[in-house]
């Protein structure tokens, strides 16, 4: 609780903060939607926002404001699922290739190298070609997060390393403990903001992901997201016939989301670098 | 000699694995989707209204099997395939029968590599000089301006912004055509006048990349000329009374770019993913544009051709840049 009293200190975590409250609350009064997501034509169409329909309807008869509230909790689920297998991988493979070293180092990180070096994006577009429409946002989350760990492997690795080095761990290690308790007891505490940092930096690239691969239509378009609800705003034209109230709300909440997220690591990893933080507290002082 | 076998063989065997790890991953992927290519095909004909007489359609799938190289055992396939390509033979393409699909890429190819390079190279060039002003004297007002603009420019989805400005400077402002790589009609000969339109055409797709790249390359610069411009030989310059245009130039950003050599590189990973939606809101007829026609004509041959050309070329071009690391790393050359 300390951690967050100080982070939210920091104007921009404040920012970031907010923003995401707001969007996770959006997202829990999806619960209590008075309409089905899947239904068209529940409302009357095209309506410019006016009271009850307070960000205006589309042209599917689809009231944008509880469809945003469905957009919002299904991207953000798919996009935590993806964050956080992508987090089980690079922790293992992280502390694994950290702290064992020698040719399981040099084996783990060729296979970071060459996941960092392809180019996932046309791999997943391939997937996404082949199963077309059938992929639901769990197994886009799953997918997403399989290929989203390398990056964060190399740099849970190298904090591993220097943790190696310090002293209390020679100690561990004289006293008798265990590698398990060791890497999990000692150096957890040492890795859990840092975790923390990536795994908030791979939700926004999941987010941003899902976006995409739904604008070429490559998820399941029947699903309400931040992505498919862009996608059928261009597809029905809505900027043209001039309904920008459809277009601008995924947008906006997108850049929002994403300007939050970016915000709160950005903090986070500065909060994590000492000599920043102390930079900080002095300027406050 | 120690430099060969330390650096260049490792790198080299790295490299060779890579590129077998990525095309044998590329094969098997689509092979163990519970999705068959062809039986899709199939269905998206029915579904278009095209009555079959069932025999013909077992004939189809026959002959597709066959021009997929989908037939016989996983072994014989993967055997095949490598065989076939190495043979630079991917098969026709079935969006554009019977061109093959080695030949639709070969087109495209100097489209997508013309753009992309040179606008990754020069918001690399322009993201890093500025960055590493920045980082140096980052209490001038012009740095908090533009750390801000990055601020807000950074998080905002490539796809949104291509569009506002081909909305802003194609359709509100018709200062740009508002897609297409060339006048359409015209055959492409090499004269200053061609050139101008070429870059008239290419001007703003090239335009969303390069705002996007500086601010990034701009945020990763700043922040290590942050940390190096506190290191003890940067104090002993200054002490030393060695101008300070010399010790930004010659010592901070010099030291600062390496790490941003391998960011170069690693970027260059992205460049495909690039490709696509550039060229997908431009319509610029390059790789991506192909890549999108084969992903809604679900043409299977031009898909494979087209993820295995950018694992080759991605690789190589990293390659390249690995290879040419030690010129600017001293401490590679001498290790």
């Amino acid at each position: 609780m300390q951690v967050l009293k100080d982070l939210l200190r920091d104007a921009r975590f404040r920012f970031g903060f907010i923003v995401l409250v707001i969007l996770i609350t959006l997202a829990v009064m999806s619960f209590f939607s008075p309409y089905n997501p899947f239904r068209w034509n529940v409302v009357p169409r095209d309506l410019p926002p006016h009271w009850p329909h307070i960000l205006g309807t589309n042209s599917l008869g689809q009231d944008i404001f509880w469809q945003l509230t469905f957009a919002v909790r299904n991207s953000l689920v798919m996009s935590l699922i993806a964050a956080l297998i992508s987090r089980v991988i690079a922790v293992n493979v992280g502390m694994v290739a950290g702290y064992r070293g020698g040719r399981t180092d040099r084996f783990l990180m060729f296979l970071s190298d060459s996941f960092l070096v392809m180019p996932l994006f046309i791999i997943i577009v391939l997937i996404g070609t082949i199963a077309k429409g059938r992929m639901s946002l769990p197994t886009l989350g799953l997918l997403l997060g399989v290929f989203g760990w390398a990056w964060d492997a190399r740099v849970i690795r190298s904090q591993v390393l220097s943790l190696r080095e310090r002293d209390f761990t020679y100690t561990a290690i004289l006293s008798g403990a265990k590698t398990i308790s060791i890497v999990f007891k000692e150096y957890m505490p040492f890795l859990i903001p840092l975790i923390f940092a990536t795994l908030i930096g791979n939700m926004s690239w999941a987010i941003g992901m899902e976006v995409t691969l739904a604008i070429l239509g490559l998820t399941n378009l029947n699903v309400p997201t931040l992505g498919t609800t862009l996608q059928w705003a261009i597809n029905y034209q809505a900027l043209l016939l001039g309904y920008w109230w459809w277009v601008l709300t995924p947008v906006v909440t997108s850049v929002f989301l994403f300007i939050a997220l970016y915000l709160i690591s950005v903090s986070i990893s500065e909060y994590l670098d000492p000599r920043m933080r102390i930079q900080r507290i002095g300027q406050q002082g | 000699m120690n430099f060969t076998r330390r650096y260049l063989l490792p790198r080299l065997v790295t490299y060779f694995l890579v590129v077998f790890v990525g095309i044998t991953m590329i094969f098997f992927i689509p092979r163990f989707l519970p999705v068959d290519p062809v039986q899709q095909l199939i269905n998206r004909l029915s579904a278009q209204g095209t009555y079959m007489d069932p025999r013909v359609v077992n004939e189809m799938i026959e002959v597709l099997r066959e021009l997929y190289g989908l037939k016989g055992t996983l072994w014989q396939q993967y055997w095949g395939f490598w065989r076939r390509l190495l043979r630079g033979d991917f098969g026709p393409s079935y969006f554009q029968f019977p061109t093959p699909a080695f030949t639709l890429i070969r087109q495209s190819l100097p489209w997508t590599a013309g753009l992309l390079l040179t606008t990754t190279l020069l918001s690399w060039i322009i993201g890093n000089i500025l960055g590493g002003l920045a980082g140096y004297f980052s209490n001038r007002r012009w740095v908090k301006i533009l750390d801000g603009v990055a601020m807000a420019i950074r998080p905002i989805p490539y796809y949104i912004l291509a569009l506002a400005l081909l909305i802003l400077l194609a359709y509100v402002f018709p200062l740009f055509p508002i897609g297409g790589g060339f006048v359409i009609g015209m055959r492409f000969t090499f004269n200053l006048r061609n050139v101008l339109i070429l870059i008239r055409y290419a001007f703003l797709p090239a335009l969303s990349l390069v705002i996007v790249g500086i601010f990034i390359w701009f945020q990763a610069m700043k922040l290590v000329v942050q940390s190096v411009k506190n290191e003890d030989y940067v104090k002993y310059a200054k002490m030393g009374g060695i101008e300070e245009k010399r010790i930004v130039g010659r010592y901070v950003i010099k030291n600062a770019m390496l790490p941003q050599i391998t960011g170069l590189a690693l970027s260059l990973g992205q460049i495909f993913s690039g490709a696509l939606i550039t060229e997908m809101v431009f319509s610029y007829p390059g790789l991506g544009t192909l890549l999108y026609n084969a992903i809604f004509t679900g043409d299977f041959n031009l898909l494979m051709a087209i993820s295995t050309f950018s694992i080759l070329l991605i690789t190589s071009s990293i390659l390249v840049i690995d290879l040419l690391y030690p010129l600017f790393d001293p401490r590679v050359r001498y290790r």
